[in-house]
């Protein structure tokens, strides 16, 4: 029991230190440290990329915590909610009708997106029949398509299709260079704020009657919790693309070993995001050197064969 | 005290209470009593603010529900609902910790830590304090919900059909332990039932209610009557007396008349082996 948290944690530290040593260029131990070009390599390509993969990992992980007691559904995701198209939607907006926007502005009006797209996934879920669990991803994957097909129409009627591909297309990290992730620093600070809030996030998933009871101001934490999933996936998604699975199966795993007690748990998905994220990025570095699979394609497979393994191996009361 | 004015509620079109005016004394253990569909629930509800007021007036011990923050009411009462399946994945510890959230908002203390801890003891729940909720049974499940409503703490507990799940001898303990608690510590308890005996043994104060109105209230003597009882019930009742107080009889065999059949049916006899 208590080997875990440091195996886990070993585990991630040599992930961290083959992400930093893998590429195109050779660098390790044996290139001394400081070397002009070895330390260029280093700090403008290799360490932006490793760290953009552990704070999209962790954030998107701890957004699907998130979500997921939103809807009080194990089945969703941040990317089966509609967030991550509305975000493209509202950057391609944005895009169109203010070219010349500041960038923050652009990643306001993205964030802002997700959050109705966030909002109207909340609403239907709010009327679907409680007993129809499945009805939710299904629902939320509806949405998903629905959303990325207007973006993907209005983009190619603005003869943008190519620009709008990197946001809706599987995500990767090879493009990650200094200055091109930092927003992604914004997405893990949104995820600090979840679990800053954990407490409220673990009580409204007791129900919204129990949460009352203990003098939960239930929507207030919704409104948190829709800010938190939509910063996370507007930040991904401008940044680096879709990333699938990754919100969905890493709280499921950590659900089912140490249960939903978020204050305690959501550290541990958050570096459970990242490790994983970071494994499939290395899988994709490595499969076919020196070319690279998206780590959203790596994903697609591990991930669904994952989240397969979850359905047919439910926990001893379902 | 709890102080219901004018307070009527509709689902729909359809109503649900009637301008219903009821005062609720402290430091009593109260049984709310009366069939299926009579409007406990919905009463209970309303004065644990998980439902809105469609209108009139409650307030619990002088705090008006339309007009005080959720936080500050969950200082004055703790509710646990009819219907509550939690389906997080908790440990009993942990579900039973949360009941002090109120207080705390996040960082427990001692006081918060032996409250947790006495209503474990209470409910006989430290050999599952480890336990996943999804991993014990429904009995155990609500006896953990209870002790967290119990951790809380508050002046007003209110319970919809607390019984619900509980085997014979923890429904006597919850019994005991909700007059322990009005006696011992001055506390006062609002309570669903059914099964009017644990009222008539229990109850200090007893409201029925039938279609959405107050038929009935006063000490357990004074509801627990033949009439009233046969009346709400619409069934024969036949009440006794056992210990001094109420016991009511309605598992016998009566035809439509209220007269005994002679003799119970074959089928009805037990087998003794
Ligand atoms: N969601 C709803 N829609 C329509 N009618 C409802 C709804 N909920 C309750 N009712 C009706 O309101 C009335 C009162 O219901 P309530 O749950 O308060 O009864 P109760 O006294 O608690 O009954 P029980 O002993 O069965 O729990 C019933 O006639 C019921 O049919
Ligand atoms: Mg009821």
């Amino acid at each position: 029991m208590t080997a875990r948290p440091l195996v886990a944690g070993l585990v991630l530290a040599l992930l961290v230190l083959a992400s930093l040593g893998l590429g195109a260029a050779r660098i390790g131990p044996d290139a001394a440290a400081g070397e002009g070009w070895t330390a260029l390599v280093l700090m403008e390509s290799r360490l932006p990329r490793t760290l953009a993969v552990l704070l999209t990992g962790a954030a998107l992980a701890v957004a699907g915590v998130v979500i997921q007691s939103l809807v009080r559904n194990r089945f969703v995701g941040p990317d089966t909610a509609g967030t991550g198209e509305s975000a493209a939607l509202g950057l391609l907006a944005v895009t169109l009708l203010a070219p010349g926007a500041p960038i923050w502005v652009k990643m306001v009006v993205a964030s802002l997106s997700a959050m109705a797209g966030t909002a109207l996934f909340l609403q239907i879920v709010r009327r679907l029949p409680v007993r129809e669990v499945m009805l939710v991803p299904i629902a939320g994957l509806v949405l998903s398509g629905i959303i990325g097909a207007v973006v993907t129409w209005v983009a190619w009627q603005a003869d943008l299709l190519q620009f709008v591909g990197t946001w809706l297309m599987s995500g990767e990290f090879s493009g990650v260079i200094a200055g091109r992730y930092e927003l992604l620093w914004v997405a893990g600070a949104a995820a600090g704020l979840a679990w800053f809030a954990a407490d409220r996030f673990a009580i409204l998933s007791l129900g919204d009657e129990v949460a009352t009871g203990l003098g939960l101001s239930t929507r207030g934490v919704m409104r948190l919790g829709m800010v938190v999933v939509s910063v996370v996936s507007a930040m991904v998604v401008t940044t680096v693309g879709m990333i699938p699975f990754v919100g969905l199966v890493v709280p499921n795993i950590v659900a089912r070993i140490m249960g939903d007690n978020l204050r305690a748990s959501i550290p541990v998905v958050a570096a459970g995001g990242a490790g994983l994220l970071l494994a499939c990025d290395l899988l994709g570095r490595i499969v076919r050197h020196p070319y690279e699979i998206p780590v959203g394609t790596i994903l697609g497979v591990v991930g669904s064969g994952i989240f397969l393994w979850l359905l047919y191996r439910p926990p001893a009361h379902g | 005290m709890i102080r219901i004015t004018g307070v009527s509620h509709r689902i729909g079109s359809a109503a649900i209470l009637h301008d219903i005016d009821l005062t609720l004394p402290r430091g009593k253990l109260i049984a709310l009593i009366g069939p299926n569909g009579a409007g406990k629930s919905t009463l209970l509800r309303l004065v644990a603010r998980l439902e809105p007021l469609q209108q009139g007036r409650i307030e619990v011990d002088g705090l008006d529900l339309a007009a005080t923050p959720t936080e500050r009411l969950a200082l004055a009462m703790a509710v646990m609902g009819q219907q509550t399946h939690i389906a997080s994945r908790l440990r009993v510890a942990e579900l039973v910790g949360f009941g002090r959230w109120p207080h705390h908002r996040g960082r427990p203390g001692a006081a918060d830590r032996a409250a947790v801890e006495a209503a474990l003891e209470a409910f006989g729940l430290a050999p599952l304090r480890h336990r996943f909720l999804d991993e014990i049974s429904g009995g155990q499940a609500q006896r953990a919900h209870l002790a967290m409503t119990f951790a809380q703490g508050t002046d007003w507990l209110l319970l919809d059909e607390p019984l619900n799940n509980l085997d014979m001898a923890h429904s006597r303990a919850l019994m005991a332990r909700l007059a322990d608690l009005v006696r011992g510590s001055g506390r006062s308890v609002v309570t669903v039932v059914h099964e009017v005996n644990y009222a008539a043994a229990w109850a200090d104060h007893v409201v029925a209610m039938k279609n959405g109105r107050v038929v009935a209230q006063g000490p357990a003597e004074a509801v627990l009557t033949e009439p009233v009882l046969s009346a709400l019930y619409d069934t024969p009742v036949e009440v006794a007396r056992h210990d001094d107080r109420p016991l009511v009889l309605h598992h016998h065999w009566h035809d439509q008349l209220g007269t005994p059949f002679p003799e119970a049916p074959d089928a009805a006899r037990p087998t003794v082996h």
